[in-house]
């Protein structure tokens, strides 16, 4: 017989663990795809907000093979890895990550 | 045809008379006489007319040789129930017009920001296409409802003359129409039908039995309700756009569309700024300068997240908001009705480095 009272469990627990982390609330586990314009006709392609259990490598060459295009990992002290990828490919990531089980309502595209 | 009239059942509707009419003019003064003239000699006008009206159409054939006093008014009733097949046929289409056009012109009129607004009300279109036929299904029920326990008043009883022809335009509206509208208005018939047990046995009412009831009540009661999901459109001009040298794009009536959308400048271009992961500034003239190329069409579509986000009320829908800052968090509240909520703050994030990286490091 347990009572719920007495439990040792911390009814805040979770909420010191959220709050122990910067962004709460802030949306920070979204992964958003950004584009950039570059010159002329080119245009850059960010994918930002990765979750860190992927391998961001080899995410990064599924990628490049799929939309036939290079691209890299920057490393940004601040939003943690981001990869680049040359090009208007935000529609094809956005289907990559769906296809791959990726949750559609995590992903935020943004740009025109 | 107005001599026709006083001969039909009086009691019928006027809207219903004339369609009758309409569709049976072709036999003109042949058919008049003969609807009448049944009730008090059967047999010998019947074969006397038939020989007339034989060649003209199999349906008053038909409906000749079926014709005896006492059916008559019941093939009246058949050929009424046609011809408000047709007429709601008829209804149906500019609807279906009206959503066809709200269809094409999105992406003709693509261009335009009023395209946003008419996406909304297109919404709007639809629920209130299925509210109003839950009411119509609803009114059925309550109806039978109403005959169960025999309280009748003198209004629903104007009604009850309706629900006689409901059920067979009901299903001609399922017949018509073969898009999702169908699947809801089958699942209140089967709560229409669960509706009976409800009453006579004493079983648990059903959540959807009492949310369908509880609203055809409520626009019953106020019927400002339904109108006013049909209220005037949100509509803001189009962003003009031109290019400015060959990397620049001016934005020229920023300031217009913040004062349409209640917002500060300052906000909207952040947004915009962040969103097209571009920078630029505001010239003298209070026209928005833009690094990079970009059409009408995108920032358009960047300005219609804007007001997703930031301008319409979740609850409401409405465009009458009010964005705040307390506390260096936003706070938009309805105006309309009352809603109050935080919204995101506008954050860049990652920005790439592009152009020459010379030019970015500090001197």
């Amino acid at each position: 017989m347990s009572v719920q009272n007495l439990n040792s469990v911390d009814p805040f627990a979770e909420e010191e663990l959220l709050g122990g982390t910067q962004d709460v609330g802030s949306g920070a586990d979204y992964i958003h795809i950004r584009i950039q314009q570059r010159n002329g006709r080119k245009t850059l392609t960010t994918v930002q907000g990765l979750a860190k259990q992927y391998d961001l490598k080899k995410i990064l060459k599924a990628f490049k093979k799929e939309f036939a295009c290079n691209g890299t990992i920057h490393n940004d002290e601040k939003l943690g890895e981001v990869i680049q990828l040359q090009g208007d490919q935000r529609s094809k990531i956005l289907d990559f990550l769906v296809e791959n089980d990726v949750e559609k309502a995590t992903i935020k595209m943004h740009g025109f | 045809m107005a001599s026709e009239e006083p001969l039909f059942d009086p009691s019928l509707k006027k809207r219903k008379k004339k369609a009758v009419a309409f569709t049976e003019d072709p036999l003109g003064a042949d058919a008049d006489p003969t609807a009448p003239a049944p009730d008090t000699i059967d047999n010998t006008t019947t074969t006397g007319e038939a020989v007339d009206l034989g060649p003209t159409t199999a349906h008053e054939q038909m409906k000749m040789n079926g014709e005896e006093g006492s059916k008559n008014e019941d093939e009246d009733f058949k050929a009424m129930f046609g011809d408000l097949k047709k007429k709601k046929k008829k209804k149906e289409i500019p609807m279906d017009l009206a959503d066809g056009d709200s269809g094409t012109s999105t992406p003709a009129a693509g261009a335009s920001v009023p395209a946003i607004t008419e996406d909304l009300d297109f919404s709007d279109i639809k629920k209130k296409k299925k509210k109003s036929k839950k009411a119509a299904l609803d009114m059925e029920a309550f109806e039978k409802e109403l005959s169960g326990s025999k309280s009748k008043s003198a209004a629903e009883e104007e009604e009850d003359g309706e629900v006689e022809h409901n059920p067979n335009l009901d299903i001609d509206d399922a017949d018509l129409e073969n898009d999702p509208f169908a699947q809801p208005s089958d699942a209140p018939v089967g709560v229409d039908l669960g509706n009976e047990p409800w009453l006579s046995s004493d079983r648990d009412y059903l959540y959807p039995e009492l949310l369908t009831r509880f609203y055809f009540l409520l626009h019953a009661a106020n019927p400002a309700l339904l109108s006013s999901s049909s209220q005037k459109r949100y509509t803001i001009a189009p962003p003009s756009i031109h290019r400015e040298g060959n990397k620049r794009s001016v934005f020229a009536n920023v300031t217009d569309i913040c004062k349409k959308m209640h917002r500060q400048p300052e906000h909207v271009i952040q947004f915009l700024f962040s969103e097209m992961g571009t920078t630029g500034s505001v010239d003298g003239a209070g026209r928005l300068v833009i690094k990079g190329r970009f059409q009408q069409k995108q920032v358009e579509n960047v300005l219609r997240r804007y007001i997703v986000e930031y301008v319409a009320c979740k609850t409401c829908k409405s465009m009458d908001t009010l964005l705040t800052k307390e506390n260096r968090i936003f706070f938009m509240s309805c105006e309309s009705c009352g809603s109050r909520r935080s919204v995101n703050a506008i954050k860049s994030g990652f920005q790439a480095q592009v152009g020459k990286r010379s030019k970015n490091r500090p001197a």
